[in-house]
């Protein structure tokens, strides 16, 4: 009623003014492009395929899963064949629509072959909204070490389990579905 | 139905009314939305409400799509606030399945529908005042502690805002390490920040002048209308569902309901900032309590590794929580099969904005414009 | 070491000459001007020069009171404003210069094309006139009319009529709505306003602006006595809502309005509008430091920048507004200018009246005596029906 809650209001405003200047906490944006925050480990955005070794070589059987469970259907995929047309184990075509994708992560959640992750590249604007947006085979695949450089713990717990999963494989002359082996962990 | 009141007919002066149409590209309509008001001078004597430009046909997506898909689609209805949406539907396919819960994933999904709610209203807040027309100084404070909290959410889930955290029967990953101690901080920064906010705001002569008494919502037309929320409890009306169905495990909580007493503009801005304050005691209470266990059950994580495959039994259930801004409900309806036959969001934005023209007529334009800041709508809710 | 013979007199001396640089340069000018044109000219090139320094710092001035209320403002939003364009943003005014010179200027089809055109252009000329009745120095207003303070508010008043009409040009609901908010806040504000700069009249019983910066020496400014204060207080909250400044920045409401009477306005047009009102806020700022704050009076440092210090201190205080509050409603924003601020500044009349005629000691007590009291009855009057201080919340289970 005096107008000292105006006044009051007044104080609050100049005191984070002053402390921009004094206080270390007081200015509280990041300057983007030369500084960064800190990733979190878990931050997903956009999906990649890793491979061991040789790019060409990568985890991905081409089974097809991820795609039928993206929810908004932005994967594509289509099998390898040798000479005689005979089906491979490997992708042929894997596209991924950016322009579709809304990150949520599925993929990596339902790959029985740890072969999709998320990954944690965010820039990733482009000049052309046709085909550059269109992620092919090449462009999304990344070695593990990449996997393991942005995301060790899980990367961990992943080369753990697929040791094991190995010397099970190895011991058993069948070797056992995949799908199976992994609703067990 | 035509309300036009009758203007005054003067000797020399006749005097016209003006059809004004408030959006959908206007400043403070809170996304797209569109209000064709009638105006006699300043004086709102007709407001009609057009909603459906954010319309994304969510439902009818949700019924093509296996049961998990939907839930990073849940994100994008209120965007504000994902993890509670997230919350809410996974109950209601809970319900249907019949999955339980573990102990640990309760207490997870309780600490992030109180830190969604945090975010929820401290956001609101900021915005109320920038429709109020203080050059965004409340909504970068505002900001700048709702994105300690999103930093959390995304160490947890690895997004800020589009969360896709919770799993039918649990949570997707557990807390990661030190997840707690972070929150512990932030909670226990959260007062000062909430006293400096008052000091700013609450006892401010013009938010006070422009607040009080304004877009009055009388308790029997806010029962009728179905509306829920803070803007029924500053209504008057105790009317909280944590403390109505006791959903998860908010029965062993100890907090209390704030509530306002005239139902104006004043009223829902402060029942909120208590709210915040319960809040807080909730998330203190449920740090103490957290103990080590399984995130998710069995049966859900199965379920959660091949989401196509999840066959859920036929009967229909209807999910609901205390969302930040209301009442949100799932309605399913199954088949049996591995996609909902029927999926319905009870949207509390859409809802509350029904009674808005009740609350508008008569005032001036500036304070439509808070009134339906009040309300705190997400476009992304009301047209789904 | 300093030399000990450089002492007293010669940094007196220096000062002096610092303080009138400005004013010596001019007589160079003129003294070169007068060895080599005939007399009629002169007085021509005189006019020329000082016409030519204050539209050039017109637009200097607005340009960077832009730069300065980003910066401002932002920092107040814990942020840290403008950084990219040159040192500390320094260039962002120029870049945004360039930005706006090479928009699209955008015409409504059902626009009045003239009026449209012209508002703009009638807008600044008023605020850019009004700079050169400031005394910006001592011996350094460019015209020292005996009617100065008149003229001023004649002026300034003429900018309510370009508002209107470039609203109405644009043939917007919104604009027209923003339109009729400014006549009715404008209107009414320049009443408390000119009542209030009366005390200063009454005091010094001159209206030139510079005979009462001359009024007020050394530390003797108005702002020192009760009705000075009380005077200072009022003429520039009116000062505040003249410029459409928040919290009574209803002709242009954002989050009502769009834009309100600029909303049609793009490109050069709406950055001449901003000009306005940005020079209009410095302007308004000189002023009440003229009349109140002694104007460029003041110890040691050069009379210019004591001038520049009081004035940029107001426009601060003008930005910290903007940074804290929320705005009036029109109804409210009415009331508050006819039914607090004008019977407040008629009080403040009477008050330099009793001040005038009663012996010193007298005069305070019973001035503050009845601006205190009077202000405890307005504002208990004013906010009795509209505000509910201690409302009561129920937390139930």
């Amino acid at each position: 009623m005096w107008g000292t809650g105006v006044l009051k209001g007044m104080a609050v405003t100049i005191k984070n003014f002053f402390d921009t200047y004094t206080s270390k906490n007081g200015i509280f944006t990041v300057e983007y492009p030369e500084k960064r925050l800190p990733e979190k480990e878990r931050f997903r955005n956009f999906p990649i395929l890793v491979y061991d070794e040789k790019p060409e070589e990568l985890r991905c059987v081409a089974c097809d899963i991820c795609a039928k469970e993206c929810p908004p259907k932005c994967i594509t995929i289509v099998k390898a064949k040798d000479a005689q047309g005979k089906p491979l184990k490997q992708p042929e075509v894997f596209d991924i629509d950016f322009t579709v994708c809304m990150n949520c992560g599925i993929c990596e959640e339902t790959c029985p072959f740890d072969a999709i992750y998320m990954d944690h590249e965010f820039e990733l604007a482009e000049y052309d909204r046709m085909d550059a947006l269109i992620y092919k085979k090449e462009r999304l695949s990344r070695p593990w070490t990449h996997f393991e450089k942005i995301r060790p713990t899980d990367a961990k717990e992943i080369n753990e389990r697929r040791a094991k999963d190995a010397t099970k494989t190895a011991a058993a002359v069948k070797p056992a579905p995949p799908q199976a082996s992994n609703q067990q962990t | 139905m035509t309300n036009t009141i009758e203007t005054q007919t003067r000797p020399s002066l006749s005097t016209q009314q003006l059809e004004v149409s408030i959006g959908p590209q206007h400043p403070s309509t809170h996304g797209v939305f569109r209000m064709n008001v009638v105006l006699d001078g300043e004086t709102i004597v007709k407001l009609k409400p057009v909603m459906g430009y954010l319309h994304r046909n969510h439902e009818q997506l949700a019924e093509n799509m296996s049961w998990l898909g939907s839930m990073p689609y849940t994100d994008r209805l209120d965007y504000f606030c994902s993890m509670t949406n997230n919350i809410a539907y996974a109950l209601a396919v809970e319900k249907l399945m019949g999955i339980d819960v573990p102990e640990r994933a309760q207490y997870i999904r309780v600490i992030m529908a109180e830190l969604t709610r945090l975010v929820n209203h401290t956001a609101l807040v900021g915005f109320l005042l920038n429709d109020l027309g203080a050059f965004f100084t409340p909504v970068l404070y505002a900001f700048r502690e709702r994105e300690k909290i999103l930093d959390l959410f995304e160490s947890v889930a690895g997004s800020r805002m589009m969360c896709n955290y919770m799993r039918f029967g649990g949570v997707k990953l557990d807390l990661p390490d030190g997840f707690v101690d972070c929150a512990k901080a932030i909670v226990d920064n959260y007062p000062p920040f909430l006293e400096e906010m008052e000091r700013l705001l609450t006892k401010n002569e013009i938010l006070m002048a422009r607040c009080q008494n304004v877009g009055i919502l009388l308790k029997d037309l806010a029962v009728n209308a179905s509306v829920t929320g803070p803007v029924l409890r500053a209504s008057g009306v105790n009317y909280d569902i944590r403390k109505i169905d006791k959903y998860g495990i908010y029965d062993r909580f100890d907090f209390k309901v704030p509530l306002g007493t005239v139902g104006d503009v004043y009223d829902r801005y402060y029942v909120r900032i208590l709210e915040m304050r319960e809040s807080l005691k909730i998330l203190r209470q449920a740090f103490k309590e957290l103990s080590a266990g399984p995130v998710i059950s069995q049966k859900g994580l199965i379920a959660a590794k091949s989401p196509r495959n999840m066959k859920v039994p036929a009967g229909d259930a209807y999910g609901r929580i205390e969302a930040p801004k209301g009442e949100l409900g799932f309605y399913i309806v199954s088949e049996g099969g591995t996609k909902p036959y029927r999926y319905h969001v009870r949207a509390p934005s859409f809802i509350n904005l029904t009674i808005l023209e009740d609350m508008c007529l008569g005032h001036k334009v500036a304070d439509a414009i808070i009134i339906l800041g009040s309300i705190d709508i997400v476009l992304g809710e009301v047209d789904r | 070491m300093l030399d000990p013979r450089f002492r007293g007199s010669d940094i007196k001396e220096c000062m002096e000459n610092l303080d009138q640089i400005f004013v010596q340069a001019k007589r160079t000018v003129m003294n070169l001007a007068e060895s080599v044109l005939p007399q009629p000219l002169v007085l021509l090139v005189s006019m020329l020069i000082s016409i030519g320094v204050i539209a050039a710092i017109g637009p200097v001035i607005m340009m960077y009171l832009t730069w300065l209320e980003r910066k401002v403002v932002g920092r107040i939003q814990n942020r840290i404003g403008p950084n990219r364009v040159g040192k500390f943003g320094l260039l962002q005014p120029i870049a945004d210069g360039i930005k706006m010179l090479t928009k699209e200027d955008i015409v409504p089809e059902g626009a009045d094309h003239i009026l449209h055109f012209l508002s703009p252009v009638l807008v600044v000329v008023p605020a850019l006139l009004v700079l050169g009745l400031l005394p910006w120095g001592r011996n350094m207003a460019a015209v020292d009319l005996q009617v100065g303070l008149l003229l001023f508010f004649a002026i300034t008043s003429t900018g309510t009529l370009s508002i209107f009409l470039g609203a109405w040009g644009s043939r917007n609901k919104f604009s027209l709505l923003g339109a009729l908010r400014a006549v009715a806040q404008l209107i009414s504000y320049e009443i408390p306003q000119v009542f209030s700069a009366v005390v200063v009249i009454m005091h010094t019983q001159t209206i030139s602006i510079v005979e009462i910066v001359n009024a007020q020496p050394g530390f003797n400014w108005f702002v020192f006595t009760p009705w000075g204060f009380t005077g200072l207080v009022l003429f520039y909250i009116a000062s505040v809502a003249e410029c459409n400044r928040t919290p009574f920045d209803l002709p242009e409401a954002e989050s009502e309005i769009v834009a309100g009477f600029h909303t049609e306005y793009s490109g050069m047009k709406f950055a001449l509008f901003y000009m306005a009102e940005f020079l209009q806020v410095f302007s308004l700022s000189a002023l009440a430091a003229a009349l109140f704050l002694g104007g460029w009076q003041g110890p040691f440092l050069p009379s210019w920048i004591w001038f520049f210090l009081k004035t940029y201190g107001l426009i601060f205080i003008m930005l910290w507004f903007r940074g804290t509050f929320p705005r009036l409603r029109v109804d409210q924003l009415m009331g508050f200018a006819w039914k607090f601020l004008l019977p407040m500044s008629m009080i403040n009349i009477v008050v330099v009246g009793i001040w005038t005629y009663a012996s010193p000691i007298v005069a305070w007590v019973l001035g503050i005596l009845i601006i205190a009291i009077s202000f405890g009855v307005l504002a208990k009057l004013n906010t009795r029906y509209h505000i509910e201080r201690n409302r009561k919340f129920i937390l139930a289970e």
